[in-house]
């Protein structure tokens, strides 16, 4: 068998962390977001207090779907301005103990819209690139209020189903701040602390010069990481300091700083279901959706572990042992770090793409194909499996929808959710946010696999390998996720601009039907439950959401698939070379 | 009316967007990370200046971060993908310019580089067990900064290395099980050496 025992002891303690910390989070976020008072409010209340007085907000006062949406889109604009111009001057402000330059205007626009979708798509080498003050105020800030802003959205939606007859969905001021100071902040000043005693560094040295003993120097890059590290993490950003990002012994030293950060990836997104189930008044709604991401998780595992584990045949010929034992992980380490081996990787990278998080402990793009397939196809299925902070809760509502109306079409009732009816205008909106994904990826991936523009970028690799590089850009770009196949050199005016749009439109055009559908979902009565209603707690309805989530996305992208990682799997088994 | 719908959004919207992304800028950006920085210096300062090492007083390296190794009498670390600082050519472990290979699976250019490793590996180490090499000696690392080898890595090289320094073998093999790190709780991880740690004890046996 491809996978070792210590493997599966690994992931099912990872998993059960996962359950143990969904239900504390979950509760916590639902009284934060429903403005309780928790125990931080001693020390917050006053800061919470002051921000409102200084931007002149009643916090009394709630937004319709439409007010919602102009609140959160003119913030991310300013924050997206700052840092372009952060980007662009940063030659002449502080924290720059290595002098770096202006960031080009065309990677100062990537970046700019990568860091405030969420993204946080590189199309360069931090250590290389960002001044300490960028990556602070510009970088890690977005870190925190992108991750608000997803969080504020998905709670929006929630009260759409929760309240009767109602007209507003909440203040998008205070549920940012909310979300920003109760929860993100608190975690993050323990969670980097934590970090640090690992040895991830949080310091503004200029980059530290050393002698090898061989009597060789080594400049060690420098800077505040740890910081950063935890809200990269914690708000599924993935944005690393440096360009290795989790790879990086300075990010992600050790075994426990691994396991720490990958709870926080996936946290606040498992948290978040039972926070939905809560506020709705049914937990059971909540732990159904989980249900439904766990079944995933574990079958992604079950794909890209023994792909991993098994290595790459090609060198196998060459005489390389990739068996796994007491001495060595084995297995396809190229791209990989010895202190994570396989299980470390693949889990790290299964968690990192079935959220929106694309921080990576290990280098994708030379996965073997069907181990790249995983993370290719978590971020086509919309990123619901625990999902991105705020994101992963509103797309799998919208998958829920979906099921409801189609188990619906089965039997010919109109279809309801949470005793809501899912009718004409609803079904539509879920419809378009549902298609809009797979419109951008193909679309982009097929005009930049005929364009010279496009295939110029092919530098590292090529065959069908090229084809997967480019589903992967506009996939994780639009899926705000993130993580690369670095091999292909995004750094070009074609990548920079449309990789910008892909981002942009995943992150905003597919929240604001979203909250258009909100808009229409709160204002109806609550219909109560009849025989006839079909239970969405069940196990029933958990395998027909899977059902549907995968049947979707297969039927979806089956055919770019089988032209990228599947042929390639194919002709690897056949000895063939690129 | 259009004055007092534009009084409304700017009170209402535009006001709070810009304020609160300056003062969220100065709390998230500003006061957070120079409070962690001040307790990670107050608290953890070996860690948060990068775990620095010293040998007779000098700076040799991070115990975090890998070195390129070419001395018989080192052992060696595993091949680095990382470039110059400007990209132009190939410079292992430039710890200012971390990164992977991202050579794909079916790339004919890792199975070139590959066999070149293996080839070398073997040159070098006449004397080790023959058959296939260790996976992680002849693959790049994803950060090309990769401070840790395998069990197995490490005991290949120590013929080579018992030779380079009239050591016994066992002598040699004993240091590598004694440098051995496990994984976390017995459970996450995998067991590996930090190459850097082996060598400085390797220097400080002969000393």
């Amino acid at each position: 068998m491809p996978v070792t025992l210590n493997s599966l002891v690994q992931i099912s303690l990872f998993l059960v962390l996962v359950l143990v910390l969904t239900k504390p989070l979950g509760l916590y976020m639902a009284k934060v977001f429903n403005g309780e008072r928790t125990w931080l409010s001693p020390v917050l209340g006053p800061l919470e207090r002051f921000l409102y007085h200084a931007c002149g907000i009643d916090p009394e006062r709630e937004q319709r779907w439409t007010g919602y949406v102009i609140a959160m889109l003119l913030f991310n604009l300013a924050g997206m301005l700052l840092l372009y111009v952060l980007e662009r001057t940063q030659q002449w402000l502080p924290l720059n103990p290595e002098h770096l330059g202006p960031v080009e205007p065309q990677l100062a626009f990537n970046t700019a819209a990568s860091f405030t979708t969420n993204t946080n798509w590189q199309n360069y080498a931090g250590e290389q690139t960002m001044s300490y003050l960028t990556q602070m105020a510009g970088l890690a800030y977005h870190n925190f209020v992108s991750a608000a802003t997803g969080m504020a959205l998905a709670v929006a939606l929630v009260r759409a189903l929760a309240r009767r007859s109602a007209e507003y969905l909440g203040n998008f001021w205070v549920d940012l701040t909310r979300a920003i100071l109760y929860i993100l902040l608190p975690i993050c000043l323990v969670g980097a602390l934590i970090l640090v005693s690992q040895g991830v560094v949080q310091n503004f040295n200029p980059y530290t010069v050393v002698h090898t003993l061989e009597g060789g120097t080594q400049v060690i890059a420098q800077g505040p990481v740890a910081s950063q590290e935890i809200i990269k993490e914690l708000g599924t950003n993935g944005g690393g300091f440096f360009n290795a990002n989790s790879a990086h012994p300075y990010e992600n030293p050790n075994a426990l700083t691994n396991l720490i950060e990958m709870l926080a990836i996936i946290g606040i997104g498992a948290g978040m279901f039972y926070m939905f189930g809560r506020m709705v008044g049914d937990t059971r709604q909540g732990w159904a959706l989980w249900a439904a991401s766990a079944i995933i998780f574990v079958l992604a595992l079950a794909v890209a572990l023994p792909a991993e584990q098994s290595g790459n045949p090609l060198l196998t010929h060459l005489g390389v042992n990739q068996q796994a034992s007491a001495l060595q992980p084995g297995g396809n380490m190229e791209g990989k770090e010895v202190r994570f081996g396989i299980t470390d990787s693949v889990l790290f990278t299964v968690t990192t793409t079935a959220t929106s998080c694309g921080a990576v402990n290990s280098f994708l793009d030379s996965y073997t194909p069907l181990g790249g397939l995983v993370p290719l196809a978590n971020m086509a299925l919309g990123e619901v499996i625990f999902g991105g902070v705020g994101s992963g809760l509103y797309g799998m509502l919208m998958f829920a929808i979906l099921t409801v109306f189609i188990a619906g079409l089965m039997v010919g009732r109109t279809p309801e959710y949470l005793g809501k009816k899912i009718e004409r205008k609803e079904v539509m909106m879920a419809a378009l946010a549902l298609l809009l994904g797979p419109a951008t990826i193909l679309g982009f991936a097929a005009i930049a696999s005929v364009l010279p523009q496009g295939l110029a970028s092919l530098t590292t690799n090529s065959g069908p390998h090229g084809l997967s590089e480019i589903l992967y850009l506009y996939t994780s770009s639009n899926g705000n996720n993130g993580s690369a196949f670095a091999g292909l050199a995004g750094n070009t005016p074609f990548y920079n601009w449309t990789g910008a749009f892909a981002m942009l439109i995943g992150r905003f055009a597919f929240s604001i039907p979203i909250l258009a559908f909100g808009g229409s979902l709160v204002g109806k009565r609550v219909v109560p439950a009849g025989p006839g209603t079909f239970p969405t707690t069940g196990p029933l309805f958990v395998m027909l959401l899977v059902g549907v989530i995968l049947i979707v996305g297969a039927l979806t992208y089956f055919p770019a698939y089988a032209l990228g990682p599947i042929v390639e799997h194919l002709l690897m088994l056949a000895g063939r070379t690129f | 009316m259009p004055t007092t719908l534009l009084k409304k959004l700017v009170q209402e919207y535009l006001r709070p967007a810009l304020v609160m992304t300056l003062l969220l800028t100065i709390l998230l950006g500003l006061l957070y990370p120079g409070v962690v920085t001040a307790l990670a210096q107050l608290l953890f300062p070996y860690q948060a200046n990068g775990s620095l090492l010293y040998a007779d007083g000098r700076l040799v390296g991070s115990e975090l971060i890998g070195q390129y190794w070419t001395s018989p009498k080192y052992f060696h670390g595993r091949p680095s993908a990382t470039l110059s600082d400007n990209g132009s050519q190939a410079q292992p472990y430039n710890a200012e310019n971390s990164g992977a290979s991202n050579l794909g699976p079916t790339s004919k250019t890792l199975a070139q580089m590959v066999q070149q490793r293996v080839a070398q590996l073997k040159r070098e180490n006449p004397d080790a067990p023959p058959g296939p090499v260790p996976a992680d000696l002849v693959t790049a690392s994803g950060s090309g900064l990769d401070p840790d080898i395998s069990v197995a890595a490490a005991l290949y090289q120590v013929p080579r290395v018992a030779q380079a320094r009239g050591l016994s073998q066992e002598r040699v093999r004993q240091l590598v099980m004694s440098h051995v790190q496990g994984r976390f709780l017995g459970i996450f991880g995998e067991p590996h050496v930090n190459v850097l740690d082996l060598n400085l004890a390797l220097d400080a046996l002969q000393h």
